[in-house]
């Protein structure tokens, strides 16, 4: 319970999709002038992220990572499909904004044409992707967080574009410099909101330790799986060369 | 420029400034933002996206008359994906250690808004040549201002350019920090990078002030 109440604010507050990994930026400064819109677009994203992220968790843990192929028979267990990712990814997310797009038409006309024309926007909104790449490189350990994180970062996102259009309805009765108007002055906000994002980083450490950026994380984990290739790697040598023993001595 | 026609150069030369994708058509911020902390970082993310855009905009253009409209953003989806996979697969094979900096941005290249839109506007509608230079140029478009974020953000962050100490050594105190310079750390967070970018759009329509927009 703990470490879902523990994912669920940190993909929110401190690994927001906006504010710290700059995801779905595109649609995020184009579709923010109106907080309506705003509003539907971002109900779009946490629908579509709560679908494609633990789909996605279910391919990769049966079907793509290192060994995961050993459901089917021992003689599998070598397959590592990983370099297959991205393509079944982006895949399945295409597929299923389609799927849920018609699911929707058909069942709630009403929301459809609240989110309707949103929806074939989100297959390639980089947001999307980046759920289930970060979910994959996080090494997200079961279904059901993967399902807390997919919703938890498309409400992040939402809560993003929902404040920034607020703030963008409102500073259009400023007095902003001529060439700042529009795209440059709404990059500084959003720039200044990430700084003040990055102040939730101590909220799971209590503000004591400095956080661990994401980045760091991620590379720390790669760097421990490199040791682990580097052991199998070495036993597989010392393997070889006892095997090489063997037939010499024959 | 006896190979290309005015047209062609055009085709090339106008995304490098007046309609350049992240300043004016606000395509493919994502990844331009995350991964400027490093100049190394930004080079090669702007080699892949040049090989990814040039490629993909001419498949898709000797594809264009046998793509189903209804299909086409998965067609779209897949041509890119697959280059994507090969960037990908050639940098862990060559340069380990920057595949692990770019770790997901590499693969978000697929999502990369300035692809599909490229090969909406433009590659669906012309010949495989002139594609491949709008492709190009876009590319090319979009790694200046990459290449721009991150040398400020490396040079004023870190003081290093390429990971070489131009600005002295922080800790001996040797060099400009011997003055009294500090580093300013806040270019390192990823914030800046908004910033920063906003700033460059700033200079760029105090110069042409035909790119004002209204509000």
């Amino acid at each position: 319970m703990l470490e879902h109440l523990e994912l669920f604010f940190k993909s929110i507050f401190i690994d927001n999709m906006v504010f710290a990994v700059f995801l779905g930026m595109c649609s995020y400064l184009a579709v923010s002038k109106k907080v309506a819109t705003a509003v539907g677009l971002g109900a779009a994203v946490i629908f579509v992220l709560a679908v494609t992220v633990p789909l996605n968790w279910l391919l990769d843990q049966y079907l793509l990572r290192d060994g995961a192929l050993v459901w089917l028979g021992p003689e599998y267990a070598d397959y590592d499909l990983g370099f297959l990712s991205f393509i079944l990814f982006i895949a399945t997310i295409a597929t299923m904004v389609q799927l849920v797009e018609i699911v929707v038409e058909k069942f709630s006309p009403a929301l459809y044409n609240s989110l309707g024309i949103f929806l074939p926007l989100i297959a390639v909104n980089c947001a999307i992707l980046g759920g289930s790449l970060f979910m994959q490189s996080r090494e997200i350990a079961t279904f059901g967080l993967a399902l807390n994180y997919g919703i938890s970062s498309g409400i992040g996102w939402f809560l993003a574009i929902l404040a920034i259009a607020a703030i963008r309805e409102k500073i259009r009765y400023s007095n902003v410099p001529a060439p700042l108007r529009g795209l440059g002055i709404t990059f500084i906000i959003t720039g200044l909101m990430g700084i003040g994002f990055q102040s939730f980083g101590g909220m799971l450490t209590g503000g004591g330790d400095s956080v661990v950026p994401v980045e760091e994380t991620t590379a720390k984990k790669e760097e421990i799986k490199e040791e682990e290739e580097k052991k199998k790697k070495d036993e597989m040598a010392a393997n070889a060369v006892s095997y090489t023993d063997i037939n010499t001595n024959e | 420029m006896a190979l290309l026609s005015k047209k062609d150069t055009n085709l090339i030369l106008d995304p490098l400034a007046d309609n350049n994708p992240i300043t004016i058509q606000v395509l493919g911020i994502c990844s331009a933002l995350a991964i400027t902390a490093e100049l190394k970082a930004s080079v090669v993310m702007a080699i892949s996206v040049i090989f990814v855009l040039g490629v993909g905009n001419v498949v898709i253009s000797l594809m264009r008359n046998m793509i189903p409209n209804k299909i086409r953003i998965i067609v779209q989806l897949i041509v890119v994906a697959t280059l994507v996979i090969i960037v990908d697969q050639v940098l862990k094979a060559f340069a380990y250690e920057l595949s692990k900096t770019l770790s997901v941005f590499v693969g978000l290249i697929i999502t990369n808004c300035i692809i599909m839109g490229r090969f909406e506007a433009f590659a669906l509608g012309n010949g495989p040549w002139k594609a491949f230079l709008d492709g190009i140029g876009n590319a090319l478009g979009y790694g200046v201002i990459l290449i721009i974020v991150g040398f400020f953000r490396e040079l004023l962050g870190s003081g290093t350019l390429f990971g070489i100490k131009v600005l002295g050594d922080p800790v001996a105190k040797s060099g400009l920090y011997a003055t009294g310079y500090e580093n300013n750390g806040f270019m390192i967070i990823p914030p800046a990078a908004l910033i920063v970018v906003g700033l460059i759009i700033w200079v760029q329509r105090s110069k042409n002030r035909a790119l004002i927009e209204e509000n």
